[in-house]
């Protein structure tokens, strides 16, 4: 029997985070196109991001693709392919621990970077801040998960606690008891990792949404109608089924009409 | 064939005086904010000079534009989509700021502020990005009027290559130095390597007449877009994290007025109208094996505006009828096809760019009549071009690919359109055969004579308004530099300033107008906080302010009643 803490804990928050995620993605997609972009601070620096972003950039995509095998690839799957546990974990902790030492590195160097050059602290925002605090804090935790089970054997093999639990959440079927047997860094780990989730949609994070892979496939010269520009403006998109016929009325109802109505005069 | 309208520019540069005009109205119309402090979409460049930013034309550095690969197709220089995408985390070529200039500002409070010393007190330099005391290096315009140019010419790339290919040394001693001019903006390129360059493809090219615009929702700050422009006008805005890039005015350009920088140019160089062209043929046109030939193969794909195919195909490609007459009418193309005394800037970018400029004939009339000569005879005018102050071949680096014959005859003309026009004013029979010297007729001169002499504002400008029946689609549309700071200014989203959508006009000129009427005094005059200006009061009603507050204190004591 699962208590409430591990309910609330790995049950119910799992799906607060993916309220979260898809919710502020879609809102911030709708509300706030302009604010969607990287802010690139290479204009006043470009020496060590040279270095540390792409050590970074690729680092995190290396141990993303990890996170998806481990979590994803049931146990006994490599179990029938003849694949040994030992094997496992020998190239899981050698693939795992290049790629998440380099995405440290990277990291390390672009927060030292973002301190020490004028322009690029100048430009850091608060929000910036804490999202660093919390990739770091996600990261260090995840690398101690490893050192951890390396070296102390009695922790759960997360191929039978972390992983079910994992699959679990997307058939709307949690398995709270795999995820509560658990060692406690893993714990950690997924609780920093739902904090990094959650914030997500409002930070600059956002820009791995929108990751240009379908610059591969689009055509160099993009033409675009005059007509349908008024999508970047401030003249909403209309629907299909609106009515034909004059729309800068509903500019002023949609505002509130606080921008419409101005304060009456109060004559004397 | 495919028939679509292009605005495009004329700049004869005989005529530029050098005096920026047409930069600072620009800058003050368009990049007067935050994170655009360094950014000038127009620039007027001294050349022989490093230009802005430094050096911008040697593309084995820079890597802008487009190259051919080894089948012959076009291929961005930076690198095949692929690289694009693998280098989009550290941009391999991206320019820094110290590649611009730090921008920056003058303490100057401390004019007024400074106590009572045996000294003046001084403005410092600070800078615009840190904020801190600054030694100011370079600018925009560092090497104006050849300032510095002795020293630094090593670093002006077309120099440098003239040089490496004719080991002939050219002269910027004091007395035999030349220079001249050069205003550019953004190029609204047929084939433009920037938006080929832009992952997101928030770069677009508008339809209806050609100007290249950036999707301010649609960019995401990838920054390729930035090495793609071999003219470096594309510009990142540090603060929103943004592409930004000259909008060749397109608000004003809509209802039928020209650019702010044309509208401006006291010396009437620019000349604004449309060309039809034929954008099928566009990448092949620009695919073109020779370097040299680019030249003609851009003027090949510009159509005739009078000849009843194009007219045909144009009108079942959905052109308006002024717009076609609009064409027709177009002082760009006649100066640049009919007339071919505009070129266009490297052509060797392969970029097929659509602002034209006619080169600098030298002032070499003067010159000649110094050395006693006849300086408006033919013969010897024709003659002494080749050894003109400014090298044909710098101007040829610049407008033909290296390709001196054209440039020539371009000056040739020019120098014609000099000895036709003097027997006309003197009273004379017209010399035809000045004008067959250059292969052109002497109503031709005339015609040239008229556009670069004594055009009128509707003959310099002959710009066909965006079509009536589209205004709505027009009215509000955002502008997009409706940022912090600019026309759009007080919006605030929830995730820090500049986010959120922008504000539409009509509601952003309500809160100006109510900031303006009671915002502080610009003096910092604190008692007049929040006091209606009665300059600006429309004379209705009784707003807040418009009376002084209530006093406490002695006013209270005092014979208030």
């Amino acid at each position: 029997m699962s208590s409430v803490v591990d309910i609330l804990l790995w049950g119910v928050l799992p799906y607060v985070v993916l309220l979260v995620v898809i919710g502020g993605t879609i809102w911030r997609y709708k509300y706030d196109q302009f604010g969607w972009t990287t802010r690139s601070s290479q204009l006043y620096e470009s020496r060590l991001l040279r270095i540390g972003s792409p050590l970074f950039h690729f680092g995190i995509l290396a141990v993303l693709v990890g996170h998806i095998v481990g979590l994803i690839i049931p146990k006994s799957w490599t179990d029938a392919v003849g694949m040994s546990e030992h094997l496992y974990h020998i190239v899981a902790l050698s693939t795992g621990t290049f790629a998440g030492i380099g995405t440290f590195v990277g990291l390390a160097l672009l927060i030292y970077r973002r301190r020490k050059t004028g322009p690029v602290f100048m430009a850091t925002t608060n929000n910036d801040k804490m999202m660093y605090f919390m990739l770091v804090v996600t990261l260090i935790a995840g690398l101690a998960t490893t050192i951890i089970s390396v070296f102390d054997h009695s922790v759960p093999n997360y191929r039978e606690t972390v992983s079910p639990w994992f699959r679990s959440i997307w058939i709307l079927q949690p398995d709270v008891g795999a995820m509560a047997a658990a060692g406690l860094s893993f714990k950690v780990h997924v609780l920093f990792a739902f904090a990094l989730f959650m914030a997500w949609p409002f930070t600059r994070l956002v820009h791995a949404f929108t990751a240009p892979l379908h610059y591969l496939f689009r055509p160099y010269i993009v033409y675009r109608s005059r007509d349908r520009v008024t999508r970047s403006g401030s003249v909403p998109v209309r629907r299909g089924w609106d009515p034909v016929g004059t729309q800068d009325r509903d500019r002023g109802v949609r505002r509130g009409g606080s921008t419409r109505r101005e304060k009456a005069p109060s004559g004397r | 064939m495919r028939v679509m309208a292009q605005t495009a520019m004329v700049m004869t540069l005989d005529k530029c005086i050098g005096c920026h005009t047409c930069s600072v109205t620009c800058k003050q119309a368009w990049t007067n904010r935050a994170g655009t402090e360094y950014v000038w979409f127009n620039n007027v460049e001294t050349r022989p000079g490093q230009g802005y930013p430094r050096r911008y034309e040697d593309q084995e550095k820079w890597r802008g534009g487009w190259t051919l690969n080894k089948r012959g197709n076009l291929q961005l220089k930076s690198g095949n989509r692929l690289q694009k995408l693998f280098g989009i985390f550290a941009s391999p070529v991206q320019p820094e700021l110290d590649d611009y200039y730090e921008p920056w500002t003058y303490d100057y409070e401390n004019l007024v502020a400074s106590p009572a010393t045996d000294d003046f007190p001084v403005a410092r330099p600070k800078s615009l990005i840190t904020g801190k005391d600054t030694k100011v290096e370079w600018s925009a315009n560092w090497d104006d009027d050849l300032g510095g140019t002795a020293n630094t010419d090593e670093k002006d790339p077309i120099l440098q290559k003239i040089r490496e290919q004719s080991e002939e040394q050219i002269r910027l001693e004091f007395e035999k130095t030349f220079m001249f001019y050069l205003p550019r903006i953004c190029e609204h390129c047929l084939n433009p390597s920037c938006m080929a360059s832009c992952p997101s493809g928030a770069i677009y090219k508008r339809s209806e007449d050609g100007i290249v615009l950036v999707d301010q929702d649609r960019c995401r700050g990838w920054r390729q877009c930035i090495t793609g422009c071999p003219y470096k006008k594309i510009y990142y805005n540090h603060k929103s994290g943004k592409a930004e890039k000259c909008t060749f005015c397109y608000p004003r350009v809509e209802v039928g007025i020209p650019t702010v920088c044309a509208e401006t140019c006291v010396g009437r160089m620019r000349y604004i109208g449309i060309f039809l062209y034929d954008a099928d043929r566009v990448t092949e046109a620009a695919a073109t094996p020779d370097e040299k030939d680019l030249y003609e193969a851009q003027l090949d794909i510009l159509l005739d505006p009078n000849d009843p195919e194009v007219i045909r195909q144009a009108r079942a490609d959905g052109i308006a009828e002024d717009w076609l007459e609009a064409a027709r009418k177009s002082p760009v193309y006649a100066m640049a096809k009919e007339l071919r005394v505009a070129l266009p800037l490297h052509p060797e970018y392969r970029t097929m760019p659509m602002v034209w400029y006619v080169p600098p004939l030298s002032p070499i009339v003067d010159l000649l009549r110094d050395q006693g000569h006849d300086g408006e005879n033919p013969d010897v005018l024709f003659g002494a071009i080749d050894s003109l102050r400014i090298p044909v071949e710098y101007l040829a680096e610049l407008f033909t690919a290296g390709d001196t014959e054209v440039v020539t005859n371009v000056l040739r003309k020019l120098a014609a359109m000099r000895s036709y026009m003097r027997d006309l004013t003197l009273g004379n029979e017209p010399d035809e055969s000045i004008a067959e010297a250059v292969g052109m007729t002497g109503s031709q001169i005339q015609q040239m004579y008229r556009l670069m002499a004594i055009a009128k504002y509707d003959e310099r400008y002959v710009i066909p308004t965006a079509h009536l029946e589209e205004a709505h689609g027009l009215e509000e549309m955002g502008c997009s530099l409706d940022v912090d700071g600019g026309p759009g200014m007080g919006q605030m989203g929830g995730l820090g300033e500049a986010s959120g959508r922008p504000t539409p006009v009509a509601i952003e000129n309500f809160n100006a107008l109510r900031a303006r009427q009671t915002s502080e005094d610009p003096t910092g005059n604190s008692q007049l906080a929040g006091r209606v200006n009665l300059l600006n009061w429309d004379g209705q009603g009784n707003p807040d302010g418009l009376f002084p507050a209530e006093q406490g204190g002695q006013g209270d004591a005092g014979g208030r009643r």
